[in-house]
């Protein structure tokens, strides 16, 4: 192995209900969704009706802007309805699922090239997968990156352990690999943890080159591990996918179909056995946690705590997601609350010694221990963020909509999830992911 | 606690949007939040939030203040009778000493949480909690004896001026602490100087020859023999929680333990103030040029101003870099100002504010230093 890069600064977050590494049977579920709003900044054209059928792999709606980039249905079955919301937004396409999932088949190409590669993956609908940096959009297929980043390691709060829910598509993962090396023409960069075991699918992956961090949270994060590796500077342009999407590439590209079938960890301290349950992509909620639940006051939460979008206990899980976090609802009164805490929560600060010190897991709730204020306390930031870019200047150059100033502060290798820390140890409680979105928007759209 | 919970419920109605008390809401807001933190959850992004708030950081400077405050007040009354030559204990200089600073504390809290309360009412912004630190560093820089009508006026010319006019907590240059005491040291100057550091004495108790400070008689040219035990434990006349160096490393450790007050600014300041010391030592010449540089660290307010106002998060140097910088240069300004312009004893508060001044400067190379490691990337 290589030499280990240490992230020094950052936290882990341990909460109560991590999933256990067992994998609940197969449940059927009969209604899954795709949503376009998991998707930054587009703007979808249906392509089905309500009421159609349509198969694992079928179009259900493109992109407005640039339709090649097509997405598909994740099973067979009957669309069910379009949830539309604000101004018609379509927020949801929703889908009754047959019992039994006829697949589309798609030919294989014969020798990957970047062009075979990129024409199936846009024809089933992978392609989707595909994020971009700067922005974290999804990937322009007309670009080419300077390289592609896989990170191996989720370290935030409850996150999936991939060696574990992976452990089967060993084969698929390696094809995968194969996929993205043909896309690019720099290097395809596969990020482990230093810290722990790492399965052979990882760790003597081929044809790629394997990095290792060390570190806490968040180490596991690509963005992070991308300003270590190969910064992103203006005009440059990077790809990056999770292990479970080069999977799914891997899978298509051996079998020809779009199967999404995936391990979804339900873990929080509201889930009565936290585990794995083996689903597909844009499950209900509903199918996976019944019975499961021991609160009536839970906030389900498609990711991880720090990142991840509310969807409510009878949503679908988010596209990009493995992760179903259920950690209770905050909405009460506390008593003193700022003075005398009166239950142990997370936190970076030793003003909190007993929460700091005593405490190695949390049942953390959504309550944010505090009212927004004014930015005072300086250097919070600076600690939980391990990149050379100054988080405070950053937002405040957003706040000012200055472009330059934005882009020489180093928007483009920042995107949300980057700063959710940032947000987690704000005394003033600001919303700096809220901020940062506007700012990546903004900057789209401009620069 | 329900019974509060409820009460406030029940009136809440009053002071919401078409209430009758409407017009008080922000003060509604601050203490209904003093009592109970609010039931709201976060609406999206990170989900879960750090336990500390701005409430807490707040008070835990107030803690750290608190050793200062009561060895003022046990100073405040110590030198008060030793003046006259009376023997007192503790609880006599105490009692003493908290009739005397109480009711500056009283003043000062009520003049600026009025001011700040009214500014935010009509803003429609609830009340931040920055000034229950100011209120409480006001009268531990001010002498005993001040007019409270004098502490009126220069907290609100620090919360209007320092603070309210350029937009209220987190955006004000000047420390607003300091703010007032350097209106005090303008605006009154015969008030703030001479002999006015043992309390009661001014009104022809006694004639007392202690009331001068160190600072003071340096000023003057005075050779001076620092009493180094006295002055680090602070039996010295001075402002109320100023003199004792040791009360300052108590709160000091406090800040830096629970993470609240910048540990860089603390030692920078220090390392500035004793390299600025010994050079002048090299230099020598007259009795300022002699003082051991140890001894600027422990007499006038330099260790209070050192962990109390260089490190006031909103004022100092916000990158880390930045504070190092603003640090040091802070401890070299003070020894400057004390050692060069005698007329001005209080070195350490013109350092500070000066350096509050200097420091988005200061922030704003050490941002560029960043930029240009960005650029530099790209050549590479």
């Amino acid at each position: 192995m290589s030499k280990v890069i240490k992230i020094k600064k950052g936290k882990d977050i341990s909460l109560v209900g991590a999933a256990d590494k067992s994998t609940a049977p197969k449940t059927l579920s009969s209604s899954f969704a795709i949503k376009p709003t998991d998707f930054k900044n587009l703007v979808p054209k249906m392509v089905v009706k309500a009421g159609e059928e349509v198969k694992a792999g079928d179009v259900l709606f493109q992109d407005k802007a640039n339709p090649a980039i097509k997405f598909t249905s994740p099973v067979s079955g009957e669309v069910a309805e379009v949830v539309r919301g604000e101004r018609r937004a379509i927020q949801e396409v929703r889908i009754l699922a047959d019992s039994e999932i006829k697949y589309k088949s798609f030919s294989t190409p014969s020798t990957m090239t970047a062009e075979s590669i990129k024409e199936i993956l846009l024809e089933s609908g992978l392609w989707a997968f595909v994020v971009q940096r700067p922005f974290g959009t999804i990937a322009d297929p007309s670009a080419t990156p300077k390289a592609i980043h896989v990170s191996c390691f989720d370290s935030a709060p409850l996150a999936v352990d991939y060696n574990y829910s992976l452990s089967a598509d060993g084969d698929a993962f390696a094809k995968g690999l194969e996929a993205l090396n043909a896309l690019t023409e720099g290097k395809v960069h596969l990020n482990i943890n230093a810290k722990s075991e790492n399965a052979a699918m990882f760790a003597q992956a081929k044809g790629v080159e394997i990095n290792s961090f060390s570190g806490s949270h968040p180490a596991g994060l690509v963005g992070v591990q991308i300003h270590h590796l190969d910064p992103i500077n203006k005009g440059d342009v990077v790809w990056t996918l999770n292990p479970q999407q080069v999977v799914f590439i891997g899978r298509l590209l051996t079998s020809g179909t779009v199967d999404l079938t995936q391990k979804v960890a339900v873990a929080g301290s509201d889930v009565k056995s936290p585990q794995y349950v083996e689903t597909i992509v844009g499950v209900n909620v509903e199918a996976i946690t019944v019975d499961n639940i021991s609160n009536d006051n839970s906030r389900f939460i498609s990711g991880n705590v720090l990142t991840g979008s509310n969807i409510g206990s009878t949503g679908y899980v988010g596209f990009f997601d493995h992760l179903l976090s259920i950690i209770p609802e905050g909405n009460e009164y506390e008593f003193m609350g700022w003075l005398f805490p009166s239950y142990p929560r997370p936190t970076i600060s030793n003003s909190l010694p007993i929460s700091k010190f005593l405490k190695k897991s949390f049942v953390a709730n959504t309550n944010p221990h505090g009212e927004e204020r004014a930015f005072v306390m300086t250097g919070e930031y600076e600690k939980v963020l391990p990149m050379d870019v100054m988080p405070v200047q950053l937002l405040k150059s957003i706040l000012a909509q200055d472009l330059e100033a934005m882009e020489k502060l180093g928007i483009y290798e920042v995107i949300e999830e980057d700063l959710a820390l940032c947000e987690f140890v704000c005394t003033s409680k600001i919303e700096v992911q809220q901020i940062l979105s506007g700012g990546l928007d903004l900057m789209a759209e401009e620069g | 606690m329900k019974f509060l919970r409820n009460t406030l419920d029940k009136i809440k109605p009053n002071f919401e949007k078409d209430g009758k008390l409407h017009f008080l809401h922000s003060t509604f807001d601050a203490l209904e939040t003093f009592m109970f933190v609010p039931n709201h959850t976060t609406k999206g992004g990170a989900h879960i939030r750090d336990g500390i708030d701005l409430k807490r950081t707040m008070f835990t400077v107030i803690i750290a203040l608190v050793p200062a405050l009561l060895f003022g007040m046990w100073n405040v009354g110590e030198l008060h009778f030793t003046a006259q030559n009376i023997d007192s204990s503790i609880i006599d200089n105490l009692i003493y000493g908290a009739m005397k600073v109480v009711p500056i504390i009283v003043v000062s809290y009520l003049v600026g949480l009025g001011i700040e309360f009214a500014f935010c009412q009509v803003n429609g912004h609830p009340v931040n909690e920055g000034f229950l630190v100011s209120g409480m560093l006001i009268p531990l820089i001010v002498p005993a004896d001040i007019p409270l009508w004098m502490v009126a006026v220069a907290t609100a010319f620090a919360v209007i001026i320092g603070k309210e006019v350029f937009g209220g907590t987190g955006m004000n240059i000047l420390n607003p602490a300091l703010t007032a005491r350097v209106f005090l040291y303008i605006a009154y100057p015969v008030e703030m100087a001479g002999d006015i550091w043992v309390s009661g004495i001014k009104d022809g108790l006694v004639d007392a020859s202690s009331g001068a400070t160190y600072l003071g008689d340096l000023g003057v040219g005075k050779a001076v023999t620092v009493d180094t035990y006295n002055a680090f434990m602070g039996f010295m006349p001075g402002s109320i929680g100023e003199t004792s160096t040791l009360m300052c490393l108590i709160g000091a450790a406090i800040l830096i333990v629970s993470g609240i007050g910048s540990w860089r600014i603390m030692l920078a300041t220090v390392i500035g103030a004793l390299g600025m010391g010994l050079i002048l030592n090299a230099i020598g010449g007259n009795p300022y040029y002699d003082l051991p540089a140890y001894q600027h660290l422990i007499i006038g307010g330099f260790a209070f101003g050192a962990v109390f106002m260089a490190t006031d998060p909103v004022s100092a140097a916000h990158t880390q870099r930045g504070k190092w910088i603003y640090g040091i240069l802070i401890g070299v300004l003070t020894v400057l100002i004390r050692v060069f312009n005698p007329a001005y004893p209080e070195g350490i508060m013109f350092a500070i504010l000066f350096m509050n001044v200097m420091a988005p400067l200061v922030d704003n190379y050490v941002v560029k230093a960043n930029i240009k490691r960005r650029l530099n990337r790209v050549k590479a």
